[in-house]
């Protein structure tokens, strides 16, 4: 591994850490907000019901040991 | 002070005093064992190098057009959040070991006893687990520092709450003479989780074109409304492990590996 990648690959590991689909869940709640947003609509409640739902399957799949 | 700005340092506070706690323990384990005027070398170049990363990113973050600015700032908290607030649940739920610093100590300790023999002067492996323990632990800080700091463009105040935090910790373990143990680690990364992804929830909405009923106020209802959340998950993780089948076969995990991470 070259230290360009070491670099990467911590960088991931600090940023995302062990929950990536999190992360991604996380940009795609951002994401959707804004395009709800974008069509005129009042887009606050996208986030807390995002963040529940990402919180609780974060927990399941922790407590699952996935 | 505006109830943002007390969020603000009361968040860093909080995580910087959390971290603070869990670098002394590793500072305390090789300075007692090895060297510890290596040891405190290790902690004087982590905390410059931290500084030079809040000096050099701190006017980049700050730069970024504000809608930008609140969507990647509030993206990363919630990934921040949503991970500390995680590990604080599965913790008071028992689903994962809580911090034991006496515990964390001993093991840094031994493993310090038996790194080789110690020099005369400068000891190598005392001032390397030091840089690194305090670096690491130190860098979640330094980013909360930033992002929070940056968002609100209070960095100095931020900056102040993480080095309060530092004294504190600093004074408690040296007029303690030992790792503070009794400080309720899980208590406070619940509630910097909480803080954390209320702001990021917050300021990832506003950034992304939503605007909040009532404005800042509506963090008066966030907070809230996320630690009732976090607290009912904790009772429901907590139900589940006791009652065992509802998590089968599910071993406590440890911090074994985040420790490893500090090692040489």
């Amino acid at each position: 591994m070259t230290r360009v990648q070491g670099f990467l690959l911590a960088v991931w590991e600090f940023v995302v850490g062990d929950d990536w689909r999190t992360a991604i869940g996380v940009a795609l709640a951002l994401a959707l907000t804004a395009l709800v947003a974008a069509v005129g609509i009042s887009a606050w409640w996208v986030m807390p019901l995002a963040v529940l739902a990402l919180l609780a399957l974060s927990i399941r799949r922790a407590a699952r040991g996935a | 002070m505006s109830g943002a700005e007390l969020g603000l340092a009361l968040s860093v506070f909080l995580a910087c005093t959390v971290e603070a706690v869990e670098a002394l323990t590793i500072v305390l384990a090789v300075g007692s064992t090895r060297s510890w005027s290596s040891a405190i070398g290790g902690v004087g170049a982590a905390i410059l190098a931290l500084a030079v990363i809040v000096a050099a990113l701190g006017p980049a973050i700050t730069s970024l057009p504000i809608d930008v600015l609140r969507v990647v700032v509030g993206g990363l908290l919630l990934i921040f959040g949503l991970q500390w607030l995680r590990k604080a649940i599965l913790r008071a739920g028992g689903l994962k070991a809580k911090h034991d610093e006496s515990r964390i100590y001993q093991e840094e300790a031994s493993a310090a006893r038996g790194a080789g023999a110690k020099s005369s002067g400068f000891d190598g492996y005392a001032f390397t687990i030091s840089f690194k323990g305090v670096l690491l632990e130190g860098l979640e800080v330094a980013f909360i520092v930033l992002t929070f700091g940056a968002n609100q463009h209070r960095v100095a105040l931020a900056a102040a709450a993480a080095g309060l935090a530092i004294v504190v910790v600093i004074a408690a373990g040296a007029a303690a003479r030992a790792p503070l143990a009794r400080v309720p680690e899980n208590s406070l990364k619940f509630a910097v989780g909480v803080m954390l992804i209320s702001f990021g929830m917050f300021w990832g909405a506003e950034g992304a074109g939503a605007s909040w009923p009532g404005g800042d106020a509506a963090l008066l209802a966030i907070v809230p409304g996320v630690l009732i959340v976090a607290i009912a998950m904790s009772k429901t993780v907590a139900r589940a492990s006791n009652s065992g089948p509802t998590v089968p076969g599910v071993p406590m995990t440890t911090d074994a590996a985040e420790r490893a991470r500090v090692r040489a």
